[in-house]
């Protein structure tokens, strides 16, 4: 049934666990967890992945970094990107959506609100 | 014809004439005869022909009826099929309602399943503090605030982590004073209505404040002084949240203590028999 796979990139243990939580109640998508930015670009090499989800504040290696080496690969130009962060000023989303995020969902997050993004962002029903 | 009205007939001639005229009056009657019958056939053929013609326009009558029966129906079938879609409508417009409430208090219910688990995952003292931080910040939305225990040998209160405030700056409380001091002293949580965005970080006046607790034993308590700019309110979850935590973040907190001081006897135990036994 699962199609898609959704890479998680956070170092909260309990947003991991509440992010992954939302998106195994869709059923097309399978849950790949990663703890840091350097931990990410890892499972991204390591797995097909269709979406990823990301924080900005993490050790290591934080989410815009991420996001930022993501896009200068060209295998992932096209890899949709949802930011997840406490960081609700217009400056900050408009920095994430800059570099090429495609959404950006402010903490504390609503499961139907993620869930939504990714639907519209894989184009499922 | 003239000579009978002449008077000048013989009596042969009268007889013949007679015998004409009766044999023409006879033919006249037969002729009526014939012309009575043909009268009332005609007459009969008149009825039959007005009787068929009345017929069709009864029949078109009661076709016309059936239809306007049939359009009566049609009309009110319209009408209670009208009314059951304004009723599956409104079924429809209620379980939309319903599925948006459902899923609201699924999202509740996942984050108050995620606390939870977290809270027990670990007897370390300090990952019990670390995920009631990740709590606080990420499931409740709070940017500056305070985690103070009690110590049970001074009975000071101290805060253990603080986020967006310097951990050394929270003050000193005393016991029934204060927002701080009443919540710790009454072991019941002060949570306002409403969010005052405009409102500047004073210490000793936290917006919320929890008390962490066992039962009625208060061992401690989290403030919160702000909330990050997108919180523009407390919602049900955050209510939940904060009971939550005033009871699981409590016993978390409390049995990792337990456990740490009861590793570091033990440890110390282990390492006196090991010096008695060598």
């Amino acid at each position: 049934m699962a199609k898609f796979t959704a890479l998680v990139v956070e170092d909260s243990p309990t947003m991991r666990q509440l992010i992954c939580f939302a998106l195994r109640r869709v059923r097309e998508v399978t849950v790949v967890e990663a703890n840091d930015g350097v931990d990410g670009l890892k499972k991204l090499s390591q797995h097909h992945v269709d979406i990823l989800l990301t924080d900005i504040n993490m050790p290591i290696m934080d989410g815009l970094k991420l996001v930022s080496m993501v896009r200068k690969d060209a295998n992932y130009k096209e890899l949709p990107i949802i930011i997840i962060t406490t960081e609700g000023s217009p400056e900050d989303r408009q920095r994430a959506l800059a570099l090429g995020a495609n959404a950006y969902i402010t903490k504390p997050i609503q499961a139907p609100q993620v869930i939504s993004q990714v639907k519209s962002l894989l184009k499922l029903p | 014809m003239g000579d009978i009205q002449g008077g000048g007939v013989s009596g042969d001639g009268y007889i013949e004439r007679r015998e004409e005229i009766m044999a023409v009056m006879k033919k006249t009657a037969s002729f009526t005869e014939e012309l009575l019958q043909e009268n009332e056939r005609l007459r009969q053929r008149v009825s039959t022909l007005e009787a068929q013609k009345s017929m069709p326009v009864a029949a078109d009558n009661s076709f016309v009826q059936e239809l306007m029966e049939r359009l009566k129906q049609t009309e009110n079938d319209k009408q209670e099929l009208f009314s059951r879609f304004q009723e599956v409508s409104e079924e429809n417009r209620n379980f939309a309602e319903r599925y948006v409430e459902i899923e609201a208090e699924n999202n509740n219910l996942a984050n108050l399943y995620v606390a939870s688990y977290q809270l027990h995952s670990t007897l370390d003292f300090d990952e019990v503090i670390q995920i009631i931080t990740e709590i606080v910040i990420n499931l409740i939305g709070a940017e500056a605030f305070a985690i103070a225990l009690i110590d049970p040998k001074t009975e000071v209160v101290k805060a253990v982590s603080a986020e967006g405030i310097r951990q050394e700056e929270f003050p000193t409380v005393k016991l029934g004073e204060g927002v701080i001091g009443k919540v710790l002293a009454d072991g019941e949580p002060f949570i306002p209505d409403a969010l005052d965005p405009e409102a500047k970080i004073d210490l000793t006046k936290p917006i919320v404040a929890v008390p962490l607790k066992i039962k009625d034993l208060v061992f401690g308590v989290l403030c919160i002084y702000r909330f990050f700019e997108q919180k523009k309110e407390l919602v049900d979850v955050d209510r939940e949240l904060f009971t939550l935590l005033a009871g699981h973040a409590a016993t978390a907190i409390f049995s990792s203590r337990l456990y740490t001081d009861s590793n570091r006897k033990l440890q110390t135990i282990q390492g006196l028999i090991q010096l008695m036994a060598s």
